[in-house]
């Protein structure tokens, strides 16, 4: 694959992350007026490897992803108005407004679903695999994860049958440390990690930082080349961290189940956004006038997208009835 | 009235909680979330620091596999309280519940002392998969017990006798009532599963309902006594066994049955209970008996979309009043007068955002 780590690629990676950061932070900005009202898991701080592996995929490749699903389905190339319209419950929404944040899809980029009971959505993706083997196409399906997700049995069951099958798909396991206010420690062997772990049950396994783009760049790489080449799954596992709440808008480290140091790490230190924007700027200055002016642009969007959110009818009520597929 | 001590029945399952751990020194209390700082909606605060980190702890997200732990802890002797956040979460750990769980005793005469706590979601756009009602699915399976609380003070010892039952136990609460408040003294009790309660006495008609039915079940007959009519309110309280004796000699006084059930329309409890009053009473109903359920529609999440989604006390007094050709309108005025809440908020306090 000729993709390389050039200005151009980077810039494309920084939209995104930029694009995702302000859609979320919107997002958490509006809560309060209580027009969104469903369960809503932001991804601020875990934009960049959604971000880096959409320079690997296009709209054939089909992606699914769980409870917080909004930077996998933006970066993807989902539609931001249908995703907020569905945030707000509107007619317009991706799903019509029957399924929330939590259901996310757009058919016309390859972005299949995300489901909202953990672990639910691997074996889909295993699925979407096996067909893109049938079909004999040069596709791969991918598949987000949590580090949660990975305790549920179905985990096992599907990277198994992953790798039998020798199904081109790739596990991107954003590996937060947490579930819910759940740390690892009482989820997981310590000292184990998850892509050891799935190295074990006979998967080609990596891992890296999450929050840096060019890292990230590497390892996709290896892993889409291998995929590409039908020798089968690849499970690459990411370290990053959710900077609010589970879920909902607002900062929670005043309730101490994170460490005050790693959330301090992670959060000032360990940025996606900051890292590949000061990079940006510090090597090639002369973009930062772009740069600024992608802002306005993605930031303008963002607003009439959200304003036409709040403007648009709720659903009719006779959606309801279409129970069955005819 | 001497217990004068109003709580939630957040509180009240807590208290429940600590009481039987007090009990039985071997109790475990785990799940999802057990010992987080929300401590599941307020029920499980406090307990790990007072019975320690081997009997209350966290898990991991592994409901089917730790369902099954928890028959092998009960093949032992050990009783676990497991707690899930929702039902629909624990819709993973079906094989261990049904096939393992509910046969076990039926198999190998060994009891399984578990004790399952549901959380039914409701409100604020949960959408398709984090508010299904689906205790039927386990009244269905024999060998469960299936328990629904209305209140703080059924929820206590309910809950009491759900945990020293030898049997499999699920325990589904609403969680619209986890802040509702009723007088619980502070001394255990123990109510008994399988034995329904009446809130109202009255001749008019039989009105069955259960968890947050209830509640708008009480209000309805507010409203239906200024139309004269009196209803005989039983509160199931178990759904799995089934007080029927109690429900028969109501229809045989009022001749006229309406069941609730938050259930879906189709394949309900609701139907049950009809099936044997037509089956038994069939020459005491003056009328068809007559069910209230959540339609045959997967919840949707939108705000526009659930405002008719669920029973509310004014389709109850509206289906009353069909059944025993009464005249609504003449309470119609009042009913819209009454400044509602929104239609997907327990009170103006909640505001999501799980
Ligand atoms: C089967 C199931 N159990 C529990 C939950 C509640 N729940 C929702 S998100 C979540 C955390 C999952 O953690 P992880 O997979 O690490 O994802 P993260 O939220 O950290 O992105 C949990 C436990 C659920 N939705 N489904
Ligand atoms: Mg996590």
């Amino acid at each position: 694959m000729k993709i390389n780590l050039s200005l151009k690629n980077k810039i494309k990676i920084w939209k995104i992350i930029y694009k995702i950061r302000r859609t979320e932070e919107i997002i958490a900005l509006n809560y309060y007026k209580e027009k969104m009202r469903c369960p809503t898991h932001l991804s601020i701080g875990q934009e960049a490897v959604p971000a880096t592996l959409s320079l690997f995929i296009n709209r054939k490749d089909q992606a699914i992803s769980g409870h917080r699903g909004h930077a996998h389905y933006l970066a993807k190339g989902g539609n931001l108005k249908k995703m907020l319209c569905e945030i707000h419950g509107k007619a317009n929404g991706c799903s019509e407004g029957k399924g929330g944040s939590m259901h996310l899809k757009d058919d016309k980029v390859g972005f299949v679903g995300t489901t909202a009971i953990v672990g639910n959505s691997i074996p889909i993706g295993v699925g979407l695999g096996l067909s893109i083997k049938l079909k004999k196409k040069k596709n791969l399906a991918i598949i987000y994860l949590g580090d949660g997700a990975i305790e549920e049995g179905v985990f096992y069951e599907s990277l198994n049958f992953a790798i039998i099958k020798k199904i081109p798909v790739l596990f991107i396991c954003e590996n937060n440390f947490y579930s819910v206010y759940s740390s690892l420690k009482v989820r997981q062997p310590k000292n184990r990690k998850i892509y050891k772990l799935s190295q074990g049950i006979g998967c080609k396994s990596d891992f890296t930082d999450g929050n840096d783009y060019a890292k990230i760049f590497k390892k996709i790489k290896k892993a889409v080349e291998y995929i590409k080449s039908g020798k089968g799954p690849f499970f690459l596992e990411f370290a990053t961290y959710r900077h609010r709440e589970h879920c909902g808008p607002n900062f929670d480290d005043n309730l101490n189940y994170r460490p005050k140091k790693l959330s301090y790490n992670w959060i000032k230190k360990k940025d996606p956004l900051t890292k590949i924007e000061k990079n940006i700027v510090n090597k090639y200055p002369k973009k930062i006038k772009y740069l600024e002016s992608e802002k306005i642009k993605i930031n303008n969007e963002i607003s009439s997208a959200f304003k036409f959110a709040e403007i648009s009818p709720y659903p009719k009520t006779n959606i309801l009835k279409k129970i069955y597929a005819k | 009235m001497q217990n004068k001590r109003p709580i939630t029945m957040a509180e009240s399952i807590n208290e429940a909680i600590q009481i039987a751990m007090k009990k039985d020194k071997s109790m475990l209390c785990y799940g999802l979330g057990t010992t987080d700082p929300k401590g599941i909606f307020g029920t499980t605060i406090g307990l790990e620091k007072k019975y320690g980190k081997d009997r209350v702890f966290d898990v991991p997200a592994s409901e089917n596999a730790l369902t099954g732990v928890s028959v092998g802890l009960g093949i032992n002797g050990i009783r676990s309280i497991v707690s899930h956040q929702r039902l629909d979460f624990f819709l993973l750990a079906m094989d261990q519940l049904v096939n393992s769980a509910a046969k076990w005793f039926f198999t190998y005469n060994k009891a399984i002392p578990i004790t399952i706590r549901l959380i039914v979601g409701r409100g604020w756009g949960q959408g398709p998969t984090h508010a299904q009602n689906l205790h039927s699915w386990f009244a269905h399976i024999p060998g469960l017990k299936v328990v629904m609380p209305s209140n703080a003070y059924d929820a206590k010892g309910l809950l009491l006798s759900s945990i020293f039952d030898p049997n499999p136990v699920i325990f589904i609460e609403n969680r619209w009532l986890h802040q509702s408040i009723s007088n619980v003294p502070k001394k255990q009790y123990f109510i008994n599963l399988g034995k329904s309660k009446k809130k109202l006495s009255g001749k008019k008609i039989t009105i069955i309902s259960s968890s947050y039915l209830t509640a708008e079940a009480i209000n309805a007959c507010k409203y239906l006594k200024k139309l004269n009519i009196d209803v005989d309110l039983i509160d199931l309280r178990t759904i799995a066994p089934l007080d029927w004796s109690n429900i028969k000699k109501s229809i045989k006084k009022t001749g006229s049955l309406l069941v609730l059930d938050s259930g879906h329309f189709s394949g309900s409890i609701a139907s049950e209970i009809i099936y044997k009053a037509t089956n038994e009473c069939f020459e005491f109903l003056k009328k068809p008996p007559s069910k209230l359920c959540q339609p045959d529609i997967p919840e949707p999440s939108s705000f526009g979309l659930t405002k008719k989604f669920y029973i509310t006390y004014k389709e109850i007094i509206g289906k009353v009043c069909k059944m025993l050709n009464c005249d609504k309108e003449l309470i119609k005025a009042e009913l819209n007068y009454k400044k509602e809440f929104l239609h997907d908020i327990p009170n103006s306090n909640f505001k999501g955002p799980f």
